[in-house]
């Protein structure tokens, strides 16, 4: 007998699970499963409010058998599913603050009052300009597979940050990618540009997710293992080859890095931006982003601490490209949702420098600066949807002048917001961006957070121009329409803009669950 | 509640009151200045129990605001902080009671929100002043721009917009400039104290320790914030906008009031946190405060619009200010300190004055006026007692402070103060023409004048009917007499001023004098 079947009688173990752990997890991809064969057994006109319910039920199930496992959770995080996944500290707060931010960007995309019938395509297989397209642009109808389909991004996002080998982060990293791609492509009006998005961020996403893979590939051949922990080890003090070393970590951050719309990989971001779903983008914006930087977070903190001096001379290049791209270009922008999306690549730089700095202030800084910024950005996101006039939102420039007169508490709301992405004190913008800077300023980053400061007055900038238009400019005599939100979204910017300003002034709790503890190293 | 907190708090809360009432233009306004008038009364318990002799810091109070960084709300004022209070809490009534005279709003605007955004200013402004916790001062210092920018961007000028974006960037390019110095300040001493704090007392234990090089750093950051508030050349350029196309009386407020931010800045935090720095960079700190009053006051004389005019005089002013602060003795800091006051009342005054002239005469050219002192005498004199203050005439309130600088300033840079002297020839020229051109002559100009007679005929400009340009009411001169009485009394009497900040400028300077 051959020794390879031999091999084969040996009893496998199955792996230990803690289902407590990972239950939060587990109810969201459950979540999901049910909500497709909702759609397979629901007759249509009930599936919407069957999606909804489950959705946000799910969710906020997920929330409390999370808020139960973190009173009891243990101290240096626990691994399970065999050594794949990793429920520490870090894991739990981005549990805690994806399905946050994804109550507020369901309620977004459930609802139907703003656009009659939702912001989302009735049917997704007509042609767009044909006479049916024009027909279902009229109808009420909505592709409520949305739902799922952000069910299953969401788990994908919740496995990202917990992954603790790269295979498990890589298999995170499409089941988050690929319903995300579809939800771009489902937007009810300009059709064809939601289209175009979706397959640009198809195409770029499915190269980032091969420069991962490769990456992987490398790092396996230099470690012989794809688990964090074995790499680091590998790392410390080895004659092995540091081509391969180096050159897989850097395919892996260019697959990360992509996905957290950070330049120079962020080409894809304004297009994808501006043609998803407005509700689409607001979940990307901000969730996207919690799990790119997690993953970031956890792959250099875990995997390359060692080698940190080597490779946080690329970083630093990347986050003052990805600063100066969002900053500069941002503010050339004419769409708002463009210049939301180069204001998101600004963040990113921003973001990085936190990322870098590998220390405990870093780590809280970098969690409580996603926290904001994820609440903030899709509050935004939220009022831009509001802005319309007869073909849809207005989201061009232009449109906005003088909205202040017409309807001054939409025109404050969005100030607020702005001047939260500006970093404005008692926003929660600037208590991120302070966190951030201070930490990297203590870990021997001053340059960069300097460069950073003159960055983001550079892009306060553009946000102020928002302002302007809106306070001090003559409206224009046929600009759009502010829709009176329904229930859905105005809860939606509600939570968003009393986060922003919650954190603002009163940061501290929040970031004292952001410093609770740090990653589980072993495993 | 300690007076001060309740000097804070009024104008927040009167200023929400404004903003339900805005609906009634009369109401609004009455409500304003009788709040204003309610703050003015409040800063005479809070002058009474202020001990020169007492504490640094007193009318202290705290309350625990991020205690992961050690920042508190904690607030206190010293000598210098109480001048900039009391003249804030003058300057905003008066303000308001001109503000009929000064100012014409844009169409749409109501007097509501102008006068609510003024009373959140104000009470943000004496906060800023207030603030005894570094991340405090800084948070302050940035939130005080967003009203200033409304301000300026919704009811100013027909270049309301650019004026007011540029005032924002310049300002909060500086402040972040400024935070990254307050990070720095605030890891040097969680490594020295094994837990960051923002105390302003502690910090200055900590950081006036350091070695140079980290000195300079974070002088460097402060400085660059402070500067660009007070003007100091070459960061000044948005100044002239700001003060061209804001309302008049917001003007008096940014010019008076805020920008003494910066200079206050310089006082309570370069020369304490960073006395090594402060003592090696001071040079270059002078020559910009020199170039600062000659360059200011050249361009003050080749000004055409009085707007401009006016910022131009306050650059060269700030320039004597920053001299007297950075030549390190007690009399050239006390003269500068009492400057801060001065140049408010006198710069504050000339600004309304020039405001209800060009409010009169409806345009802010100078040259569209010639011999008004015929007209309205009245204003005429007015305009005169707030430029011979400007220019610092012994016998008005600036004289001393002019004096004290340039005296102090001569013992250790007597080349310095040579220079700045001659500000002091070319003040007197520049203010003396610009009053020689609108007041003194024969009636003349577009704004004297009715339309000219049509082309073709030539004739003299005094030919036209004179166009009807009422004097100064007497409710217009009793807003303004407070200032006039303060001018003429402070100059003859100085000493409750000095004796009020002297305490403060010693301890200011002890630390850096020692270098």
């Amino acid at each position: 007998m051959n020794p390879f079947l031999a091999q084969q009688v040996q009893p496998v173990d199955a792996p230990g699970i803690d289902w407590g752990a990972i239950l939060p997890m587990v109810i969201v991809f459950g979540a999901a499963c049910v909500g497709v064969l909702i759609e397979a057994f629901v007759p249509k006109h009930q599936r919407w409010s069957g999606q909804v319910v489950l959705t946000l039920g799910s969710i906020a199930a997920a929330g409390i058998a999370l808020g139960a496992y973190v009173s009891g959770r243990p101290e240096h995080g626990v691994v399970t599913m065999g050594t794949t996944l990793s429920i520490d500290t870090p894991a739990l707060f981005l549990w805690g603050t994806l399905l946050a931010l994804s109550v507020a960007a369901v309620l977004m995309i459930a609802d139907r009052s703003v656009e009659p019938g939702g912001s989302f395509v009735a049917q997704a297989g007509i042609a767009p300009g044909t006479v049916q397209d024009r027909a279902q642009v009229q109808s009420t109808g909505m592709q409520t597979e949305v739902f799922p389909l952000a069910l299953f991004a969401l788990g994908g996002m919740m496995a990202f940050t917990a992954a603790n080998d790269l295979l498990t982060m890589f298999i995170a990293l499409e089941v988050l990618s690929l319903p995300l791609y579809l939800m771009c492509g489902l937007a009810r009006r300009r059709r064809l540009l939601s289209q175009e998005a979706a397959v640009k961020y198809f195409l770029l996403g499915a190269f980032a997710s091969a420069f991962f893979l490769y990456g992987l590939a490398l790092l396996y051949g230099y470690a012989g293992s794809v688990k964090l922990a074995d790499i680091a080890t590998a790392s410390a003090g080895t004659d092995r080859s540091d081509t391969l070393l180096f050159a897989g970590l850097g395919l892996l951050m260019v697959g990360l890095l992509f996905k957290g719309s950070v330049g120079p990989f962020h080409t894809w971001t304004p297009d994808v931006y501006q043609g998803a779903p407005t509700p689409v983008t607001g979940f990307m914006a901000a969730c996207t982003k919690v799990a790119a930087f997690g993953g970031i977070l956890r792959v250099l903190t875990v995997a390359f601490e060692a080698t940190s001096w080597e490779w946080r001379g690329v970083l630093w290049a990347v986050a003052i490209i990805s600063m100066a791209i969002g900053a500069v270009l941002g503010l050339t922008q004419t769409d708002l949702k463009r210049m939301i999306a180069y204001s998101s690549i600004a963040h990113a730089g921003f973001l990085l420098i936190g990322t870098m700095a590998l220390t405990d202030e870093g780590l809280s800084g970098t969690l409580f600066y996603l926290l904001a910024y994820g609440f903030t950005t899709l509050a935004a996101f939220g009022v831009i949807s509001l802005v319309r006039d007869s073909s849809g939102e207005a989201t061009h420039l232009s449109a906005w002048a003088g909205l202040a007169k017409r309807s001054p508490l939409l025109a404050g709301v969005f100030t607020f917001l702005l001047l939260a992405l500006a970093g404005i004190p008692l926003t929660s913008g600037f208590v991120g961006k302070f966190v951030v800077f201070s930490a990297a300023l203590s870990d021997g980053m001053a340059p960069l957070v300097v460069i950073a400061l003159v960055f983001s007055a550079v892009a306060a900038f553009f946000y102020l121009r928002v302002v302007v238009l809106m306070y001090f400019s003559e409206p224009a005599s046929d600009g759009p329409t502010v829709s009176v939100p329904g229930a859905f979204t105005t809860a939606s910017i509600a939570l968003g803009v009393i986060v922003t300003l919650l954190l603002g002034v009163l940061p501290t709790f929040a970031l004292d669950w952001a410093g609770a503890g740090g990653f589980a190293l072993g495993g | 509640m300690t007076w001060l907190l309740a000097l804070i708090l009024l104008p927040l809360l009167g200023a929400v009151a404004v903003a339900f009432l805005r609906r009634d233009d009369r109401l609004a306004v009455m409500t304003a200045f009788a709040v204003s008038i309610v703050e003015l009364v409040l800063i005479l318990p809070l002058w009474l129990s202020y001990d020169p002799g007492g504490d640094r810091l007193q009318q202290v109070s705290s309350l625990e605001w991020i205690p992961a960084f050690g920042v508190h709300i904690s607030f206190g004022i010293d000598g210098i902080a109480l001048l900039m209070i009391a003249v804030i809490a003058l300057l905003v009534p008066v303000v308001i009671a001109l503000l009929r005279s000064t100012d014409k709003l844009p169409e749409g605007k109501d007097v509501g929100g102008l006068l609510s955004l003024i009373l959140v200013q104000q009470s943000l402004t004496i906060a800023v002043f207030a603030a005894t916790d570094v991340f405090l001062f800084y948070v302050l210092f940035e939130i005080m721009l967003i009203p200033m920018y409304f301000l300026i961007g919704g009811y100013g000028g027909p270049r309301r917009q650019y004026a007011a974006v540029k005032f924002f960037l310049y300002s909060f390019l500086g402040g972040l400039i400024m935070l990254a110095s307050a990070i720095g300040a605030y890891s040097l001493a969680a490594d020295e104290l094994g837990e960051g704090t923002f105390d302003w007392a502690t910090l200055v234990q900590v950081v006036s320790e350091a070695p140079l090089e980290t000195q300079i750093w974070l002088f460097l950051g402060f400085f660059l914030a402070f500067a660009i508030k007070a003007p100091l050349v070459p960061f000044h350029t948005w100044l002239p906008d700001a003060a061209s196309q804001a309302p008049v009386g917001v003007t008096v407020l940014l010019v008076g009031v805020l920008d003494k931010v910066g200079t206050f800045g310089f006082l309570r935090y370069s020369l304490p946190m960073t006395p090594d720095a402060s003592a090696e960079l001071a040079p270059f700190v002078l020559v910009l405060a020199v170039v600062g009053v000659i360059y200011g006051s050249m361009l003050a004389a080749g000004q055409t619009d009085m707007r401009r005019f006016v910022a131009y005089v306050s650059i060269a002013h700030f320039g004597f200010i920053a001299l007297g602060i950075f030549a390190f003795t007690q009399q050239a800091v006390a003269g500068s300190a009492t400057y801060m006051l001065n140049h408010s009342l006198a710069t504050g005054m000339l600004i309304l004055v020039l405001g209800i002239v060009a409010a009169r005469g409806g345009h802010t050219r100078i040259d569209a006026y010639g011999g008004m002192a015929k007209v309205t005498p009245v204003l005429a004199a007015m305009l005169l007692i707030a430029g011979l203050s400007a220019l610092s005439l012994p016998g008005t309130n600036s004289f001393i402070s002019e004096f004290l600088v340039l005296l102090g300033a001569f013992d250790t840079r007597p080349a310095y103060a040579v220079v700045a002297t001659v500000g002091m020839v070319l003040a007197a020229a520049y203010v003396l023409w610009l009053y020689q051109r609108i007041m003194t002559g024969p009636v003349r100009g577009d704004a004297m004048l009715a339309a000219a007679p049509g082309p073709g005929t030539v004739q003299a400009p005094e030919m036209g009917a004179r166009k009807t340009i009422r004097d100064l009411g007497g409710r217009e001169i009793a807003a303004l007499a407070p200032l006039v009485v303060l001018i003429i009394g402070l100059g003859f009497y100085p000493k409750p001023v000095l004796d009020t900040v002297n305490p403060s400028v010693e301890q200011t300077i002890t630390a850096v004098q020692e270098r």
